[in-house]
């Protein structure tokens, strides 16, 4: 198991504790209320994210031969979402990102319990990972 | 307002308009647990099982091409897409049944005004008046007139309460302005229009009126005649008719003078590679198979709001808007957009800090469905210095017990946010 698997069965071993959807978006909230200040500056169209309803800026940074992310949304469950995503991609090897199947998904229900335009809003953050990790990947 | 249509009392005023949800499948089921609570009419209304059974009894037994066939099933086709017109006359008074262009929509019907109206006749410097509220479908086919000619756009103002004052419309009349076009009812405020008011003063100076009616159709009787309107716009999907409707209302003089906006079948006389002669009205508005089925389900619509009665209907949906607004008014952390004085239907809102979308997708998870969003007015959404609003919009099927479930649902969004 990789790196990134391995923070995947993590989340997913944490959202399996909640049995109701309610506390699930509670959670939700509350890691997106704890993800790090995200500079005024960086809130630039260039780092926002096409295709969510909400706003969402996401910065990719290469650190060694690993990618960090940064990100955050205008919007409460949104910035949750961004925060179970930079907790799974986040201070990993491209590779690796681009190897693991995104199984969370499924596995925390969010396809079904998010609105079709806010899960589309996850497919493109998660879009925007894989094509920032293979660039990375690329100029490696 | 004495302008106004549609605030007249219900005739009974006793009746239970809500008895009507019971025609409604689409209303009686659970969304994730919870019985559905629909308040998103505004973008588009369910639909009673008059208008489906009726689609299905069309496409069953009288299927064919209009206006072409000797056959029988080609005129029965022709009687149900012609009477469909004749039914959409009676229920807007319009003067003549050729003054029904039937179109995809509100906005289809704008973007034919724009271009086959307005196009041939600005000229630079030329003004297009509308106000701040409108809905996007009556701003960018202006805009992209403007562009073809010239012609510049000019916006009357909204006020705090997101109401329209008269005086600031008329202000703004002048030598200039070749087309006022409005709202009947704002989709992301429910302000009511003092539509014949203004129409009369765009009269007065030779200014011809365009009304958009998508929201008011539903909710109102509307007369075209006494509003004083040169042009209406309204939709199918909005009045608990087909999606991929709608109706262009064009004083006979003014779409005779206009030249067709489409070529294709149905809407020439005579074609001859060195020249065609176009059909007359409302056939030259019409090129190509129309949606004869919507039309027939459209006809079956207008049937149905008929048999309840648009003035009893009108007179519920104020009560409950009145209910509604009062209601969410107790909700701590609310904050309420849109008070204008005379209003239909819509009441848009905000809630503490939380995202609009945030706020619909806890309320989604309850079985509410409400918008959220800048609802196609972003105009409006810069005026309040806000992203956008949740919105919640009623229709006939309405009743208390969905304003509190909206209310009950608000609290436990007040909850997990926290």
């Amino acid at each position: 198991m990789n790196e990134v698997d391995a923070a995947q069965r993590e989340v997913i071993e944490e959202f399996a504790f909640f049995d109701n959807w309610m506390d699930r978006y509670q959670y939700l909230i509350d890691l997106g209320r704890r993800l790090p200040e995200f500079p005024e500056a960086d809130r630039t169209d260039e780092n926002r994210i096409r295709g969510c309803q909400s706003q969402v800026w996401f910065v990719a940074e290469r650190s060694g031969e690993r990618i960090r992310f940064r990100a955050i949304s205008d919007a409460a469950i949104v910035s949750g979402l961004i925060a179970v995503l930079l907790r799974i991609y986040s201070d990993k090897k491209p590779a690796e990102i681009l190897a693991t199947p995104p199984e969370f998904i499924q596995a925390l229900q969010l396809e079904q319990h998010l609105s079709p335009t806010r899960s589309n809003g996850l497919a493109s953050m998660l879009k925007a990972i894989r094509r920032m990790a293979a660039e990375a990947e690329g100029s490696a | 307002m004495s302008s106004l249509t549609g605030m007249r009392p219900g005739a009974a005023g006793t009746a239970d308009v809500t008895a009507c949800r019971a025609d409604f499948p689409a209303l009686a089921q659970d969304i994730n647990g919870y019985p559905l609570v629909y308040l998103d009419s505004a973008a588009s209304s369910q639909v009673p099982m008059a208008v489906i059974d009726e689609i299905a009894r069309y496409q069953s037994h009288d299927h064919a091409n209009v206006h072409r066939g000797v056959h029988t099933l080609s005129h029965r086709a022709t009687e149900v897409y012609e009477n469909a017109r004749t039914a959409l006359q009676r229920f807007i008074n319009a003067s003549r049944r050729e003054e029904i262009v039937f179109t995809r929509g509100t906005t289809e019907s704008i973007n034919l005004v724009a271009q086959s109206f307005c196009r041939p006749k600005l000229r630079q410097g030329d003004r297009i008046l509308i106000t701040h509220l409108e809905h996007h479908s009556n701003i960018v086919p202006w805009q992209m007139v403007c562009e073809q000619t010239g012609a510049e756009l000019v916006v009357a103002p909204i006020d705090d309460r997101g109401d329209v004052s008269p005086d600031s419309v008329v202000a703004l009349m002048d030598e200039r302005v070749r087309l006022l076009a409005v709202a009947h009812v704002s989709n992301a405020l429910g302000t009511v229009l003092p539509v014949r008011e203004l129409a009369a003063a765009a009269h007065a100076r030779d200014i011809t009126v365009l009304v958009d009616g998508a929201q008011a159709v539903p909710h109102m009787p509307v007369d075209v005649q006494a509003l004083g309107a040169d042009f209406y716009a309204f939709s199918g999907h909005k009045m608990f008719g087909p999606t991929g409707t709608g109706v262009l209302y064009g004083r006979e003089e003014l779409l005779d003078a206009m030249p067709p906006y489409q070529g294709g079948g149905d809407m020439i006389l005579e074609v001859r590679f060195d020249g065609t002669t176009y059909n007359e009205l409302p056939y030259k508005f019409e090129a190509g198979t129309p949606n004869i089925s919507g039309a027939a389900g459209l006809a079956a619509a207008v049937a149905y709001l008929e048999a309840i009665g648009m003035n009893l209907i009108a007179e519920h949906e104020r009560q409950l808007l009145d209910y509604l607004t009062n209601k969410l008014a107790e909700v701590e952390g609310i904050r309420l957009l849109g008070m204008a004085p005379v209003k239909a239907s819509v009441q848009s809102f905000l809630l503490d800090d939380i995202h609009p979308h945030d706020l619909g997708t806890i309320l989604d998870h309850q079985g509410v469905a409400i918008r959220t969003g800048h609802h196609c007015a972003m105009p409006v959404m810069d005026r309040f210095g806000i992203p956008g609003t949740a919105r919640a919009s009623l229709g006939l099927y309405n009743n208390r017990a969905d304003v509190d479930a909206l209310t009950a649902a608000l609290e436990k969004a007040r909850e997990i946010f926290g």
